[in-house]
Protein backbone atom coordinates (compact mmCIF):
# COMPACT_ATOMS: atom_id res chain seq x y z
CA UNK A 1 0.00 0.00 0.00
CA UNK A 2 1.40 3.39 -0.91
CA UNK A 3 1.29 6.35 1.42
CA UNK A 4 -0.86 8.28 -1.07
CA UNK A 5 -3.45 5.50 -1.41
CA UNK A 6 -3.64 5.01 2.36
CA UNK A 7 -4.24 8.74 2.77
CA UNK A 8 -7.22 8.48 0.40
CA UNK A 9 -8.59 5.48 2.33
CA UNK A 10 -8.15 7.27 5.66
CA UNK A 11 -9.95 10.38 4.41
CA UNK A 12 -12.76 8.28 2.92
CA UNK A 13 -13.19 6.47 6.24
CA UNK A 14 -12.29 3.11 4.67
CA UNK A 15 -9.53 2.47 7.19
CA UNK A 16 -8.12 3.91 10.41
CA UNK A 17 -4.66 4.74 11.60
CA UNK A 18 -4.97 2.01 14.26
CA UNK A 19 -5.97 -0.53 11.61
CA UNK A 20 -2.90 0.39 9.54
CA UNK A 21 -0.66 -0.09 12.58
CA UNK A 22 -2.20 -3.46 13.46
CA UNK A 23 -1.79 -4.52 9.83
CA UNK A 24 1.89 -3.51 9.85
CA UNK A 25 2.48 -5.32 13.15
CA UNK A 26 0.99 -8.45 11.52
CA UNK A 27 3.24 -8.08 8.47
CA UNK A 28 6.29 -7.61 10.71
CA UNK A 29 5.38 -10.70 12.74
CA UNK A 30 4.92 -12.67 9.52
CA UNK A 31 8.10 -11.70 7.66
CA UNK A 32 10.56 -9.60 9.62
CA UNK A 33 12.17 -12.60 11.34
CA UNK A 34 13.64 -13.36 7.90
CA UNK A 35 14.26 -9.80 6.66
CA UNK A 36 15.54 -8.36 9.95
CA UNK A 37 14.74 -4.76 9.07
CA UNK A 38 13.29 -3.79 12.46
CA UNK A 39 15.47 -3.45 15.55
CA UNK A 40 12.43 -2.62 17.66
CA UNK A 41 8.99 -1.05 17.55
CA UNK A 42 6.51 0.21 20.11
CA UNK A 43 2.99 -0.62 18.95
CA UNK A 44 1.29 0.63 22.13
CA UNK A 45 2.91 4.07 21.88
CA UNK A 46 2.05 4.30 18.18
CA UNK A 47 -1.58 3.28 18.82
CA UNK A 48 -1.85 5.97 21.48
CA UNK A 49 -0.70 8.52 18.90
CA UNK A 50 -3.02 7.02 16.28
CA UNK A 51 -5.99 7.59 18.57
CA UNK A 52 -5.22 11.32 18.52
CA UNK A 53 -4.17 11.58 14.85
CA UNK A 54 -5.56 14.52 12.90
CA UNK A 55 -6.44 12.94 9.56
CA UNK A 56 -6.85 16.32 7.87
CA UNK A 57 -3.09 16.93 8.07
CA UNK A 58 -0.95 16.02 5.00
CA UNK A 59 0.38 12.78 6.55
CA UNK A 60 -2.40 12.38 9.12
CA UNK A 61 -2.46 8.89 10.66
CA UNK A 62 0.43 7.48 8.57
CA UNK A 63 3.14 5.45 10.37
CA UNK A 64 6.69 6.21 9.19
CA UNK A 65 9.62 3.88 10.00
CA UNK A 66 12.74 5.62 11.33
CA UNK A 67 16.39 4.70 10.82
CA UNK A 68 17.96 4.03 14.19
CA UNK A 69 20.20 7.11 14.11
CA UNK A 70 17.36 9.66 14.29
CA UNK A 71 16.21 10.58 17.80
CA UNK A 72 12.56 10.01 18.74
CA UNK A 73 11.62 11.04 22.28
CA UNK A 74 11.63 8.07 24.68
CA UNK A 75 12.68 5.53 22.05
CA UNK A 76 16.01 3.72 21.60
CA UNK A 77 18.52 5.17 19.14
CA UNK A 78 21.23 2.53 18.81
CA UNK A 79 22.84 3.67 15.53
CA UNK A 80 23.36 -0.07 15.01
CA UNK A 81 26.07 0.05 17.68
CA UNK A 82 26.70 -1.77 20.92
CA UNK A 83 27.85 1.53 22.39
CA UNK A 84 24.26 2.86 22.40
CA UNK A 85 22.32 -0.42 22.57
CA UNK A 86 22.39 -1.01 26.34
CA UNK A 87 20.55 1.86 27.89
CA UNK A 88 20.17 4.93 25.68
CA UNK A 89 16.71 6.48 25.31
CA UNK A 90 16.32 9.66 23.26
CA UNK A 91 15.64 12.67 25.49
CA UNK A 92 14.19 14.67 22.58
CA UNK A 93 12.67 14.53 19.10
CA UNK A 94 14.84 15.27 16.07
CA UNK A 95 13.52 18.19 14.03
CA UNK A 96 12.41 15.81 11.24
CA UNK A 97 10.36 13.92 13.82
CA UNK A 98 8.78 17.14 15.11
CA UNK A 99 7.94 18.02 11.51
CA UNK A 100 6.53 14.55 10.77
CA UNK A 101 4.36 14.79 13.88
CA UNK A 102 3.25 18.30 12.88
CA UNK A 103 2.16 16.79 9.54
CA UNK A 104 0.14 14.15 11.42
CA UNK A 105 2.50 11.20 10.89
CA UNK A 106 3.39 8.63 13.55
CA UNK A 107 7.04 7.53 13.96
CA UNK A 108 6.81 3.73 14.14
CA UNK A 109 9.75 1.35 14.25
CA UNK A 110 13.51 1.61 14.69
CA UNK A 111 15.26 0.37 11.57
CA UNK A 112 18.56 -1.48 11.31
CA UNK A 113 21.59 0.17 9.74
CA UNK A 114 25.35 -0.07 9.44
CA UNK A 115 26.93 1.05 12.69
CA UNK A 116 26.87 4.86 12.75
CA UNK A 117 25.84 4.70 9.07
CA UNK A 118 29.30 3.46 8.04
CA UNK A 119 28.82 0.87 5.34
CA UNK A 120 27.09 -0.06 2.11
CA UNK A 121 25.55 -3.40 3.07
CA UNK A 122 24.09 -3.12 6.62
CA UNK A 123 26.59 -5.90 7.44
CA UNK A 124 28.33 -3.50 9.83
CA UNK A 125 25.33 -3.42 12.16
CA UNK A 126 26.52 -4.77 15.52
CA UNK A 127 22.97 -5.84 16.34
CA UNK A 128 21.51 -8.01 13.59
CA UNK A 129 21.62 -9.05 9.94
CA UNK A 130 19.21 -7.48 7.50
CA UNK A 131 18.44 -9.41 4.34
CA UNK A 132 17.25 -8.18 0.96
CA UNK A 133 13.55 -9.11 0.69
CA UNK A 134 14.03 -9.76 -3.07
CA UNK A 135 16.64 -12.44 -2.25
CA UNK A 136 17.41 -13.26 1.40
CA UNK A 137 20.95 -14.44 0.60
CA UNK A 138 21.79 -10.90 -0.44
CA UNK A 139 22.50 -7.60 1.24
CA UNK A 140 19.81 -4.93 1.30
CA UNK A 141 22.49 -2.30 0.66
CA UNK A 142 23.37 0.28 3.22
CA UNK A 143 23.70 2.02 5.36
CA UNK A 144 19.90 2.53 5.43
CA UNK A 145 19.36 -1.19 4.78
CA UNK A 146 16.62 -1.58 7.41
CA UNK A 147 14.47 1.27 6.05
CA UNK A 148 14.89 0.09 2.43
CA UNK A 149 14.23 -3.58 3.22
CA UNK A 150 11.09 -2.79 5.23
CA UNK A 151 9.59 -0.58 2.52
CA UNK A 152 10.40 -3.24 -0.12
CA UNK A 153 8.96 -5.97 2.13
CA UNK A 154 5.78 -3.92 2.79
CA UNK A 155 6.41 -4.08 6.53
CA UNK A 156 6.67 -0.28 6.38
CA UNK A 157 4.75 2.22 4.27
CA UNK A 158 7.56 4.76 4.13
CA UNK A 159 10.76 5.39 6.06
CA UNK A 160 13.35 8.00 6.89
CA UNK A 161 17.01 7.18 6.28
CA UNK A 162 20.20 9.20 6.24
CA UNK A 163 22.58 9.59 3.29
CA UNK A 164 26.24 10.55 3.83
CA UNK A 165 27.68 8.92 0.69
CA UNK A 166 24.71 7.08 -0.83
CA UNK A 167 23.14 5.49 2.23
CA UNK A 168 19.57 6.23 1.13
CA UNK A 169 19.99 5.88 -2.66
CA UNK A 170 22.03 2.66 -2.81
CA UNK A 171 19.83 0.49 -0.52
CA UNK A 172 16.78 1.90 -2.34
CA UNK A 173 18.35 0.71 -5.61
CA UNK A 174 19.23 -2.73 -4.21
CA UNK A 175 15.76 -3.27 -2.73
CA UNK A 176 13.73 -1.79 -5.59
CA UNK A 177 12.25 1.25 -3.84
CA UNK A 178 12.54 5.03 -4.22
CA UNK A 179 15.22 6.83 -2.16
CA UNK A 180 15.84 10.58 -2.10
CA UNK A 181 18.85 12.44 -0.72
CA UNK A 182 17.86 16.10 -0.45
CA UNK A 183 20.28 18.99 -1.03
CA UNK A 184 22.62 19.75 1.83
CA UNK A 185 20.73 22.22 4.02
CA UNK A 186 17.26 21.32 2.71
CA UNK A 187 16.38 19.18 5.75
CA UNK A 188 17.46 19.81 9.34
CA UNK A 189 20.07 17.46 10.77
CA UNK A 190 19.19 18.35 14.38
CA UNK A 191 18.65 15.04 16.18
CA UNK A 192 20.37 12.93 13.51
CA UNK A 193 23.39 11.32 15.18
CA UNK A 194 26.26 12.93 13.27
CA UNK A 195 28.59 10.81 11.12
CA UNK A 196 30.12 13.39 8.73
CA UNK A 197 28.45 16.72 9.33
CA UNK A 198 29.27 18.34 5.98
CA UNK A 199 27.87 15.33 4.08
CA UNK A 200 24.95 13.95 6.14
CA UNK A 201 21.37 14.53 5.02
CA UNK A 202 18.08 12.85 6.01
CA UNK A 203 15.84 11.59 3.21
CA UNK A 204 12.77 9.43 2.53
CA UNK A 205 12.59 5.82 1.29
CA UNK A 206 9.21 5.05 -0.25
CA UNK A 207 7.41 2.77 -2.65
CA UNK A 208 6.64 5.54 -5.14
CA UNK A 209 8.01 8.90 -6.28
CA UNK A 210 4.77 10.60 -5.19
CA UNK A 211 5.24 9.22 -1.67
CA UNK A 212 8.81 10.55 -1.59
CA UNK A 213 7.45 13.99 -2.53
CA UNK A 214 4.85 13.78 0.27
CA UNK A 215 7.44 12.90 2.92
CA UNK A 216 9.98 15.47 1.69
CA UNK A 217 7.25 18.12 1.82
CA UNK A 218 6.76 17.36 5.51
CA UNK A 219 10.43 17.29 6.58
CA UNK A 220 12.00 20.05 4.44
CA UNK A 221 12.55 23.58 5.67
CA UNK A 222 14.44 25.92 7.94
CA UNK A 223 15.39 24.98 11.48
CA UNK A 224 17.11 27.42 13.81
CA UNK A 225 18.60 24.42 15.68
CA UNK A 226 20.77 23.45 12.67
CA UNK A 227 23.07 26.26 11.57
CA UNK A 228 23.59 24.57 8.19
CA UNK A 229 19.86 24.33 7.43
CA UNK A 230 18.87 26.81 4.72
CA UNK A 231 16.35 29.57 5.38
CA UNK A 232 14.73 29.43 1.95
CA UNK A 233 11.11 28.71 0.95
CA UNK A 234 10.03 25.10 0.42
CA UNK A 235 8.26 24.64 -2.94
CA UNK A 236 5.19 22.46 -3.52
CA UNK A 237 6.81 19.14 -4.45
CA UNK A 238 3.59 17.67 -5.82
CA UNK A 239 2.67 20.60 -8.08
CA UNK A 240 4.97 19.69 -10.99
CA UNK A 241 5.20 15.98 -10.36
CA UNK A 242 3.33 15.01 -13.54
CA UNK A 243 4.71 17.70 -15.84
CA UNK A 244 6.85 15.16 -17.69
CA UNK A 245 10.30 15.58 -19.20
CA UNK A 246 9.45 17.09 -22.59
CA UNK A 247 12.10 19.69 -23.45
CA UNK A 248 14.34 18.90 -20.49
CA UNK A 249 18.04 18.41 -21.15
CA UNK A 250 19.40 15.37 -19.32
CA UNK A 251 23.13 14.74 -19.10
CA UNK A 252 24.74 11.31 -19.31
CA UNK A 253 28.29 11.50 -17.90
CA UNK A 254 30.72 9.24 -19.71
CA UNK A 255 32.66 8.63 -16.46
CA UNK A 256 29.61 6.86 -14.97
CA UNK A 257 29.32 4.32 -17.80
CA UNK A 258 32.86 2.92 -18.00
CA UNK A 259 34.09 -0.59 -17.44
CA UNK A 260 33.21 -2.24 -14.16
CA UNK A 261 29.48 -1.76 -14.54
CA UNK A 262 27.47 -4.94 -14.57
CA UNK A 263 25.93 -5.45 -18.05
CA UNK A 264 22.45 -5.89 -16.55
CA UNK A 265 22.73 -2.62 -14.66
CA UNK A 266 23.92 -0.85 -17.81
CA UNK A 267 21.07 -2.30 -19.90
CA UNK A 268 18.37 -1.26 -17.43
CA UNK A 269 19.80 2.23 -16.92
CA UNK A 270 20.16 2.76 -20.67
CA UNK A 271 16.56 1.58 -21.20
CA UNK A 272 15.39 4.13 -18.63
CA UNK A 273 17.33 6.84 -20.45
CA UNK A 274 15.70 5.76 -23.74
CA UNK A 275 12.32 5.91 -22.06
CA UNK A 276 12.94 9.52 -21.00
CA UNK A 277 14.14 10.35 -24.53
CA UNK A 278 10.95 8.82 -25.94
CA UNK A 279 8.97 11.19 -23.70
CA UNK A 280 10.70 14.20 -25.23
CA UNK A 281 13.80 14.70 -23.09
CA UNK A 282 16.98 15.69 -24.90
CA UNK A 283 19.82 13.37 -23.87
CA UNK A 284 23.23 15.06 -23.86
CA UNK A 285 26.63 13.41 -23.36
CA UNK A 286 28.60 15.24 -20.68
CA UNK A 287 31.77 14.84 -18.63
CA UNK A 288 32.35 15.02 -14.88
CA UNK A 289 36.13 14.71 -15.14
CA UNK A 290 37.00 14.41 -11.43
CA UNK A 291 34.67 11.46 -10.81
CA UNK A 292 37.57 9.00 -10.45
CA UNK A 293 38.81 10.97 -7.41
CA UNK A 294 35.50 10.92 -5.56
CA UNK A 295 36.21 7.75 -3.56
CA UNK A 296 39.62 8.93 -2.31
CA UNK A 297 38.25 12.39 -1.51
CA UNK A 298 35.27 11.01 0.34
CA UNK A 299 37.23 8.42 2.32
CA UNK A 300 39.51 11.15 3.63
CA UNK A 301 36.84 13.74 4.46
CA UNK A 302 34.14 11.46 5.87
CA UNK A 303 36.42 9.57 8.32
CA UNK A 304 38.03 12.87 9.37
CA UNK A 305 34.65 14.29 10.31
CA UNK A 306 33.60 10.97 11.87
CA UNK A 307 36.69 10.77 14.08
CA UNK A 308 35.77 14.18 15.47
CA UNK A 309 32.02 13.52 15.79
CA UNK A 310 32.44 10.11 17.43
CA UNK A 311 34.75 11.47 20.12
CA UNK A 312 31.56 12.20 22.08
CA UNK A 313 31.15 8.46 22.68
CA UNK A 314 33.53 8.23 25.61
CA UNK A 315 31.53 6.32 28.24
CA UNK A 316 30.88 9.43 30.32
CA UNK A 317 27.48 11.02 29.60
CA UNK A 318 25.63 8.24 27.75
CA UNK A 319 26.25 4.90 26.12
CA UNK A 320 28.42 1.97 27.13
CA UNK A 321 30.92 2.34 29.97
CA UNK A 322 33.50 -0.36 30.65
CA UNK A 323 33.00 -2.31 33.88
CA UNK A 324 36.08 -1.69 36.02
CA UNK A 325 38.25 1.11 34.63
CA UNK A 326 41.66 1.64 36.25
CA UNK A 327 41.46 5.39 35.68
CA UNK A 328 39.75 7.94 33.44
CA UNK A 329 41.95 7.25 30.39
CA UNK A 330 41.36 3.52 30.76
CA UNK A 331 37.62 4.25 30.93
CA UNK A 332 37.70 6.14 27.60
CA UNK A 333 39.83 3.56 25.78
CA UNK A 334 38.10 0.41 27.01
CA UNK A 335 34.59 1.82 26.70
CA UNK A 336 35.27 2.78 23.08
CA UNK A 337 37.06 -0.48 22.26
CA UNK A 338 34.20 -2.54 23.70
CA UNK A 339 31.45 -0.35 22.23
CA UNK A 340 32.59 0.25 18.63
CA UNK A 341 32.72 -2.37 15.87
CA UNK A 342 35.60 -2.83 13.40
CA UNK A 343 34.43 -0.52 10.60
CA UNK A 344 33.85 2.35 13.03
CA UNK A 345 37.30 1.82 14.55
CA UNK A 346 38.90 1.73 11.10
CA UNK A 347 37.30 5.03 10.16
CA UNK A 348 38.13 6.71 13.47
CA UNK A 349 41.79 5.69 13.08
CA UNK A 350 41.85 6.76 9.42
CA UNK A 351 40.21 10.09 10.28
CA UNK A 352 42.54 10.72 13.20
CA UNK A 353 45.51 9.99 10.95
CA UNK A 354 44.51 12.31 8.08
CA UNK A 355 43.87 15.13 10.56
CA UNK A 356 47.11 14.64 12.47
CA UNK A 357 50.09 16.96 12.27
CA UNK A 358 52.27 16.18 9.25
CA UNK A 359 49.48 14.47 7.28
CA UNK A 360 46.74 17.09 7.41
CA UNK A 361 47.89 18.97 4.29
CA UNK A 362 48.71 15.84 2.31
CA UNK A 363 45.34 14.21 2.93
CA UNK A 364 42.62 16.34 4.51
CA UNK A 365 43.62 19.73 3.10
CA UNK A 366 44.11 18.27 -0.35
CA UNK A 367 40.84 16.32 -0.26
CA UNK A 368 38.96 19.54 0.57
CA UNK A 369 40.47 21.14 -2.53
CA UNK A 370 39.58 18.17 -4.75
CA UNK A 371 36.09 18.44 -3.27
CA UNK A 372 35.96 21.92 -4.81
CA UNK A 373 36.92 20.43 -8.21
CA UNK A 374 34.15 17.82 -7.91
CA UNK A 375 31.65 20.53 -6.97
CA UNK A 376 32.75 22.62 -9.97
CA UNK A 377 32.28 19.62 -12.30
CA UNK A 378 28.60 19.63 -11.38
CA UNK A 379 28.27 23.42 -11.58
CA UNK A 380 29.65 23.27 -15.12
CA UNK A 381 27.38 20.34 -16.03
CA UNK A 382 24.29 22.16 -14.80
CA UNK A 383 25.11 25.07 -17.11
CA UNK A 384 24.42 22.59 -19.91
CA UNK A 385 21.74 20.26 -18.58
CA UNK A 386 18.79 20.21 -16.16
CA UNK A 387 19.83 16.96 -14.46
CA UNK A 388 22.33 14.11 -14.68
CA UNK A 389 21.41 10.43 -15.16
CA UNK A 390 23.53 7.49 -14.02
CA UNK A 391 23.47 4.10 -12.34
CA UNK A 392 23.22 4.15 -8.53
CA UNK A 393 25.66 1.28 -8.00
CA UNK A 394 27.93 -0.66 -10.37
CA UNK A 395 26.19 -3.98 -9.61
CA UNK A 396 22.91 -5.22 -8.13
CA UNK A 397 22.88 -6.52 -4.54
CA UNK A 398 25.76 -8.87 -3.81
CA UNK A 399 25.69 -11.87 -1.49
CA UNK A 400 26.02 -11.36 2.26
CA UNK A 401 29.66 -11.75 3.36
CA UNK A 402 31.23 -11.40 -0.08
CA UNK A 403 33.55 -8.48 0.76
CA UNK A 404 34.53 -9.41 4.30
CA UNK A 405 38.03 -8.08 5.13
CA UNK A 406 38.29 -5.93 2.00
CA UNK A 407 37.00 -2.50 3.00
CA UNK A 408 38.67 -0.70 0.07
CA UNK A 409 36.83 -2.91 -2.42
CA UNK A 410 33.56 -2.05 -0.69
CA UNK A 411 34.39 1.68 -0.70
CA UNK A 412 35.02 1.61 -4.46
CA UNK A 413 31.45 0.42 -5.05
CA UNK A 414 30.21 3.78 -3.69
CA UNK A 415 31.69 5.62 -6.69
CA UNK A 416 28.40 6.84 -8.25
CA UNK A 417 26.73 8.15 -5.10
CA UNK A 418 29.54 9.88 -3.15
CA UNK A 419 29.91 12.90 -5.43
CA UNK A 420 26.41 14.23 -4.69
CA UNK A 421 27.26 14.44 -0.99
CA UNK A 422 30.63 16.06 -1.69
CA UNK A 423 28.91 18.64 -3.93
CA UNK A 424 25.87 19.05 -1.63
CA UNK A 425 23.43 18.43 -4.48
CA UNK A 426 20.24 16.33 -4.37
CA UNK A 427 19.95 12.83 -5.80
CA UNK A 428 17.19 10.28 -6.18
CA UNK A 429 17.22 6.55 -6.89
CA UNK A 430 14.20 5.26 -8.75
CA UNK A 431 13.65 1.61 -9.75
CA UNK A 432 14.23 1.05 -13.48
CA UNK A 433 14.02 -2.72 -13.88
CA UNK A 434 15.48 -6.01 -12.73
CA UNK A 435 18.33 -8.15 -13.94
CA UNK A 436 20.11 -11.48 -13.63
CA UNK A 437 23.30 -11.26 -11.58
CA UNK A 438 25.64 -13.72 -9.95
CA UNK A 439 23.23 -16.64 -10.12
CA UNK A 440 20.19 -14.63 -9.07
CA UNK A 441 17.26 -13.48 -11.15
CA UNK A 442 15.11 -10.38 -10.89
CA UNK A 443 17.42 -8.25 -8.78
CA UNK A 444 16.32 -4.59 -8.77
CA UNK A 445 18.33 -1.86 -10.51
CA UNK A 446 18.01 1.84 -9.74
CA UNK A 447 18.45 4.89 -11.95
CA UNK A 448 20.13 7.81 -10.20
CA UNK A 449 19.06 11.35 -11.07
CA UNK A 450 21.23 14.20 -9.78
CA UNK A 451 20.20 17.85 -9.98
CA UNK A 452 21.33 21.35 -9.05
CA UNK A 453 21.23 22.46 -5.42
CA UNK A 454 17.64 22.79 -4.10
CA UNK A 455 16.11 21.37 -7.32
CA UNK A 456 14.40 18.39 -5.67
CA UNK A 457 11.13 19.20 -7.46
CA UNK A 458 12.84 18.69 -10.82
CA UNK A 459 14.32 15.35 -9.71
CA UNK A 460 10.93 14.14 -8.54
CA UNK A 461 9.37 15.22 -11.83
CA UNK A 462 11.96 13.26 -13.85
CA UNK A 463 11.75 10.25 -11.51
CA UNK A 464 7.98 10.23 -11.92
CA UNK A 465 8.45 9.97 -15.69
CA UNK A 466 10.74 6.95 -15.20
CA UNK A 467 8.25 5.30 -12.88
CA UNK A 468 5.18 5.66 -15.14
CA UNK B 1 57.16 11.02 -0.03
CA UNK B 2 54.83 8.22 0.90
CA UNK B 3 52.29 8.92 3.58
CA UNK B 4 50.65 5.53 3.41
CA UNK B 5 52.62 4.03 6.29
CA UNK B 6 50.51 4.32 9.42
CA UNK B 7 51.40 3.33 12.97
CA UNK B 8 47.98 1.95 13.78
CA UNK B 9 48.55 1.46 17.49
CA UNK B 10 49.89 4.98 17.98
CA UNK B 11 47.03 6.61 16.04
CA UNK B 12 44.51 4.47 17.93
CA UNK B 13 45.98 5.78 21.16
CA UNK B 14 45.49 9.36 19.94
CA UNK B 15 41.86 8.44 19.21
CA UNK B 16 41.42 6.90 22.69
CA UNK B 17 40.90 3.41 21.30
CA UNK B 18 42.52 0.40 22.94
CA UNK B 19 43.05 -2.16 20.21
CA UNK B 20 43.91 -5.82 20.64
CA UNK B 21 46.93 -7.26 18.80
CA UNK B 22 44.50 -9.06 16.50
CA UNK B 23 42.76 -5.82 15.61
CA UNK B 24 46.07 -4.09 14.85
CA UNK B 25 47.08 -7.00 12.61
CA UNK B 26 43.80 -6.80 10.68
CA UNK B 27 43.63 -3.00 10.40
CA UNK B 28 47.26 -2.38 9.42
CA UNK B 29 47.11 -3.70 5.81
CA UNK B 30 43.52 -2.50 5.32
CA UNK B 31 44.34 1.08 6.33
CA UNK B 32 47.54 1.10 4.29
CA UNK B 33 45.58 0.01 1.20
CA UNK B 34 43.05 2.80 1.76
CA UNK B 35 45.79 5.41 2.28
CA UNK B 36 47.61 4.25 -0.87
CA UNK B 37 44.38 4.79 -2.77
CA UNK B 38 43.98 8.26 -1.19
CA UNK B 39 47.53 9.18 -2.17
CA UNK B 40 46.36 9.36 -5.79
CA UNK B 41 44.94 12.77 -4.87
CA UNK B 42 48.53 14.05 -4.76
CA UNK B 43 48.71 13.71 -8.56
CA UNK B 44 46.10 16.43 -9.05
CA UNK B 45 47.14 20.05 -9.45
CA UNK B 46 45.18 21.98 -6.83
CA UNK B 47 47.20 25.18 -7.00
CA UNK B 48 44.98 28.13 -6.22
CA UNK B 49 41.92 25.95 -5.53
CA UNK B 50 39.91 26.99 -2.48
CA UNK B 51 39.08 24.13 -0.10
CA UNK B 52 35.42 23.17 0.35
CA UNK B 53 34.71 22.57 4.02
CA UNK B 54 31.03 22.87 3.51
CA UNK B 55 28.84 22.49 0.41
CA UNK B 56 26.14 25.10 1.13
CA UNK B 57 26.67 28.86 0.94
CA UNK B 58 25.81 29.55 4.58
CA UNK B 59 28.41 30.89 6.96
CA UNK B 60 28.51 32.25 10.47
CA UNK B 61 24.79 32.44 10.97
CA UNK B 62 23.94 33.70 14.47
CA UNK B 63 20.62 33.14 16.15
CA UNK B 64 18.86 35.89 18.08
CA UNK B 65 20.35 36.20 21.55
CA UNK B 66 17.16 35.17 23.31
CA UNK B 67 17.04 32.51 26.03
CA UNK B 68 15.04 29.41 25.16
CA UNK B 69 14.14 26.23 26.97
CA UNK B 70 16.68 23.39 26.88
CA UNK B 71 16.60 19.84 28.18
CA UNK B 72 16.30 19.41 31.93
CA UNK B 73 19.23 17.99 33.93
CA UNK B 74 16.95 15.11 34.84
CA UNK B 75 16.29 14.24 31.18
CA UNK B 76 20.01 14.30 30.40
CA UNK B 77 21.10 12.33 33.46
CA UNK B 78 18.72 9.53 32.60
CA UNK B 79 21.24 8.22 30.02
CA UNK B 80 24.33 8.59 32.22
CA UNK B 81 26.08 5.26 32.95
CA UNK B 82 26.83 6.33 36.52
CA UNK B 83 25.51 9.22 38.55
CA UNK B 84 25.23 10.59 42.04
CA UNK B 85 23.76 13.75 43.57
CA UNK B 86 22.31 14.86 40.21
CA UNK B 87 25.75 14.71 38.60
CA UNK B 88 27.60 12.27 36.33
CA UNK B 89 30.13 10.20 38.29
CA UNK B 90 33.54 9.39 36.77
CA UNK B 91 36.78 7.94 38.14
CA UNK B 92 39.21 10.36 39.73
CA UNK B 93 40.70 12.59 37.01
CA UNK B 94 43.69 13.98 38.92
CA UNK B 95 46.37 11.95 40.67
CA UNK B 96 47.40 12.61 44.26
CA UNK B 97 50.02 15.32 44.73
Amino acid sequence: MTLASLRRQLLAGDTTSAAILHHLAGEIAARDSLTGAYLSYDLEAALAEAALADLTLPLGGIPIAIKDNINVLGQPCTCGSKILAENYRSPYDATVIRKLRAAGAIPFGRMNQDEFAMGSATENSALQTTRNPRDPERIPGGSSGGPAAAVADATAIAALGSDTGGSVRQPASHCGVVGLKPSYGRVSRYGLVAFASSLDQIGPLTQTVEDAALVLQAIAGFDPLDSTCLDVPVPDYLAGLHHGVHGLKLGVPKEYFGTGIDPGVRKNVESAIQKLAAQGAEIVGISLPHTEHAVATYYVIAPAEASSNLSRFDGIRYGHRTAKPADILDLYKKSRDEGFGPEVKRRIILGTYVLSSGYYDAFYGRAQKVRTLIRRDFEAAFQQVDAVLSPVAPTPARKIGAFANDPLHEYLSDIFTLSANLAGIPGISVPCGTTHFDGATNLPVGLQILGPHLCEAKLLQIAQAVEV
Amino acid sequence: MSHSHIDVRYVAKLARLELSDEEVAIFQPQLEAILRHAEALSQLDVTGIEPTAHPAPVFDRMRADVPHASLSPDALLRNAPDQTQAQIRVPKVVTDA
